[in-house]
């Protein structure tokens, strides 16, 4: 009865949303403000109907009623409580299901949030986000309804695919979401803006945060699922370029270009064209990413629904949407008046810069991505497009943007030519950054390190001393009394303390990608109880073998001590339990792996078991993987920025 | 209006035309074609291809080489954890001679596989590096390891994805081979 109640409120949400689709945007074209408003009472309505739908398939998750066929086919009752919550967007049908939801959460914090807006904006704006919500719904009822009964049901589930029974990944999905979906708001609002022919720095000022919590969401999103890769998969590997990731990092590149350049059309009445366009482009890329996973168009490790009917069905919602969309852009944007030409020697122009090389990092991963799929259509052979590809091209583009990332934040906002004065000053403020960047380097070169890791640190060096010396520059650190300094560091603008944050997180996240791929040594081999081995001035022994019993599968796991190689007073620095679980429903093996993290460095061991000739023993892969830790700490400096920008109220 | 507004919408028309393209492809059921899925290439024929040896090893892998005796094709890499499983059985297999083993080095450098299988020990008859898939890829390969059986006229028929164990061997293989060489 509750799953009927469930399907009964998607319904009704559809139905709400059409109206709220068509009404408002009719009566802000003819100027009728009762139809107008219509659309805040229906968002928070079709949130409230979509929610309803949502808890109800909890609901059925968690009571484990077999007589659902998404339930039957992706819970088991010997799973976790939190997996079987979890498994509701672990399939298809349930994370649609969540999509909506969080699209229609968006659009109730819009309406709550827009009390400030025009009317007319905020309108045509929820309409907009109704249509894509309206599209969802249509596509989650006719193609993958999540409610549908089984008759007669069954007694037990299929269980959950053991991969996904993992705390990182049971939040990575929903985290992801909330990337891809909030930027559905400037979607929203650049096609509101097209229609009503007007963009200015106010436009800027509404779509920037929600665009910025957009971008904190899918940043984590992305991290989350490379880390539970990490440790996950088995090998220490933290990114493959696999098409599922590809369509993440999308976005987030068109996302990160259009964070900025929404900041040159707020301070600067300029490049507005582009931002619609970025605006556009990033949702519709995140609407790819969505069909790229589902369709089974692109085929990875990661798909879990490849449905010729879902493909055509998301490709028509993506004609609609996209290709309406830019349609509307072709007539419309030669009308938005953009404001002054601008030097490249200012903030707008480093901006224009790192705008530029974004989208080409962009366009380029999205070719990498796709090409495999074009050269199979156009018949060139079939042919995989892997990391050397990325590599070759990525990181060529990346350097440059590094170099004006810490330069752009000193240049001022309107500023001519580069005169000598400036010239000076720029010298003067950066010339610290760059002496440490060419010492590193030196001193890298002297150890032989290879020339790819010499430039990536180097630069990683740069931009985070640059960053720093910045935001030194603000406090007027070391060159008045440290209480000024600090008084002025109280009131600085968070928004400042954000672009240091994130501009910080970024040179530690470079610093974490080069040191993990340059530095890492690994070794496997055979190990017999009270058996040891050494790897990067580490001891490890294989203390034992156990046998252990989980809810839902048994392990064997090994018991690895490990020691520092010349400490003498035999001191454990870890005690690892590297596990090997074997599940039963399904039936899947899955790799454990066991890490010790110094915060510099992790000690990573996976096993597997290893059952010839009855003798007993386990096959280990140890790996020593330097500066890993700081991928995830680059990350989360950034998103932390971003929170912190957001939390700035001028910028809301 | 200026032309380059119109640039996103054809650079998108000509992405939906290739989407279009591949779904119809994949209703007409070509997609075993586009994809080979372990289902669809069981029962065929093995791809035709020729890998070059590893460094220090001399015999290359071709798919004539596949004719003539039923034979065991192993994927491996000096990368991959679970092959290191799997190593010692092959290793008893082939002292057993049973059937001859051959072994693709899939994404791996030849330095790099030559040197596991000189520090491991060397179950092979021949092996074929393929560094960039484009053999794996044919033979549907989803990860490493995996084993084919192939009959005496070429054809691949059976499959096994993960470690090979003494169990897998009791319950899947051993009556397969047996019947396969009997009516060899």
């Amino acid at each position: 009865m509750t799953v009927e109640l469930g399907h009964f409120a998607l319904i009704l949400a559809l139905l709400v949303a059409v109206v709220q689709a068509i009404v408002p945007l009719l009566g802000a074209q003819q100027g009728n403000t009762a139809w107008m408003a219509l659309a805040r009472p229906a968002a928070v309505m079709q949130c409230v109907l979509v929610t309803v739908a949502f808890a109800m398939l909890m609901r059925a998750y968690i009571v484990s009623d077999f007589s659902v066929h998404t339930v039957a086919l992706h819970s088991h009752t010997a799973k976790p409580l939190l997996y079987r919550i979890t498994g509701l967007w672990g399939n298809h049908e349930g994370s649609m299901v969540l999509w909506v939801m969080i699209l229609s959460l968006f659009g109730t914090a819009l309406s709550i949030a827009g009390c400030n807006l025009p009317l007319h904006l905020l309108v045509r704006t929820l309409s907009i986000q109704a249509m894509i919500t309206s599209c969802f719904l249509l596509f989650i009822l006719f193609v993958s309804n999540p409610f549908w009964r089984l008759d007669p049901p069954v007694m037990e589930g299929r269980g959950l695919n053991p991969l996904l029974q993992d705390p990182g990944l049971a939040f990575h999905p929903p985290l992801l979401y909330l990337g891809y979906v909030g930027f559905s708001i400037a979607f929203s609002f650049a096609i509101a803006a097209l229609i009503e022919g007007w963009v200015d720095s106010a436009w800027a000022r509404w779509v920037r945060p929600w665009t910025l919590a957009a971008w904190v969401c899918l940043t984590l999103g992305i991290a989350l699922g490379s880390w539970w890769a990490y440790y996950e998969l088995g090998w220490g590997g933290w990114w493959f370029w696999d098409p599922v990731e590809n369509a993440a990092l999308i976005p987030w590149l068109a996302g990160t270009a259009l964070l900025h350049s929404i900041l040159v059309v707020e301070k600067r009445d300029a490049l507005k064209k582009w931002t619609i366009l970025l605006a556009i482009m990033t949702f519709s890329l995140s609407l790819l990413g969505t069909f790229l996973v589902r369709s089974g168009i692109l085929t990875s490790v990661h798909t879990f629904a490849a449905d010729p009917t879902r493909g055509a069905f998301i490709l028509v919602l993506l004609v609609i949407t996209v290709g309406g969309s830019l349609v509307l852009f072709t007539l419309r944007a030669p009308i938005l008046q953009s404001g002054t030409l601008f030097k490249i020697a200012s903030r707008e122009g480093s901006i224009l810069l790192n705008n530029a090389l974004l989208s080409v990092m962009m366009a380029t991963v999205l070719l990498g991505t796709l090409y495999p799929l074009l050269a199979d259509v156009l018949g060139l052979g079939k042919l995989s497009v892997g990391a050397p590809f990325f590599h070759r091209t990525v990181v060529p583009l990346a350097i440059p943007l590094l170099i004006i990332m810490a330069i752009g934040p000193l240049l001022a906002w309107k500023q001519g030519n580069l005169g000598k004065g400036r010239r000076n000053m720029l010298l003067r403020r950066l010339w610290p950054a760059a002496v440490i960047a060419i010492i590193t380097a030196i001193l890298m070169a002297i150890k032989r390190e290879s020339f790819s890791t010499i430039v990536g640190i180097s630069l990683a060096m740069w931009l985070g001393f640059a960053t720093l010396l910045e935001s030194a520059e603000r406090m007027l650190l070391f060159r008045v009394p440290i209480r000024v300094s600090l008084r002025r560091a109280v009131h600085l603008p968070r928004a400042a303390y954000g672009m240091t944050l994130s501009h910080f997180g970024l040179a530690v996240l470079v610093a974490g990608l080069v040191g993990a791929t340059a530095w890492e040594t690994e070794k496997s081999l055979i190990l017999q109880p009270e058996e040891s081995t050494n790897l990067a001035g580490y001891t490890f022994t294989l203390a034992e073998i156990q046998s252990v019993t989980g809810p839902n599968y048994r392990a064997t796991r090994g018991k690895i001590v490990v020691r520092r190689h010349d400490d003498q007073d035999d001191q454990s620095v870890a005690i690892l339990y590297p596990e090997q679980r074997y599940y039963t429903d399904p039936p899947q093996l899955t790799t454990e792996a066991a890490i010790h993290s110094t915060g510099m460095a992790d000690v990573y061991v996976a096993m597997s078991e290893h059952d010839i000739y009855d003798k007993l023993g386990v096959v280990i892969r140890l790996y020593y993987k330097p500066l890993v830790p700081w991928l995830w700490y680059g990350t989360g400096l950034m998103a932390l920025g971003g929170v912190m920008s957001l939390s700035d109220r001028r910028s809301s | 209006m200026h032309p380059a507004f119109r640039l996103p919408l054809v650079v998108f028309m000509i992405l939906v035309c290739t989407f279009v393209l591949r779904l119809v492809t994949f209703w007409r059921g070509d997609i075993g074609d586009s994809v080979p899925s372990a289902v669809a290439l069981v029962n065929r024929n093995v791809p035709s291809f020729a890998l070059p040896a590893l460094p220090g090893r001399g015999r290359c892998l071709r798919s004539e080489n596949l004719k003539g005796q039923v034979s065991l094709v192993n994927v491996f890499g000096s990368w991959c954890v679970a092959c290191l499983a799997e190593h010692s059985f092959l290793m008893a297999l082939k002292e057993s001679k049973t059937i001859p083993i051959h072994g693709i080095n899939w994404r791996d450098t030849a330095a790099n596989g030559a040197a596991w299988l000189r520090h491991y020990g060397d179950p092979y008859d021949r092996v074929g590096t393929d560094a960039d898939s484009r053999v794996a890829m044919d033979f549907g390969v989803t990860g490493a390891p995996e084993t084919f059986v192939i009959d005496a006229n070429g054809v691949i028929r059976f499959k096994h994805t993960g470690p090979l164990t003494s169990q897998i061997w009791q319950e899947k293989i051993i009556f397969l081979i047996e019947r396969l060489q009997h009516r060899e």
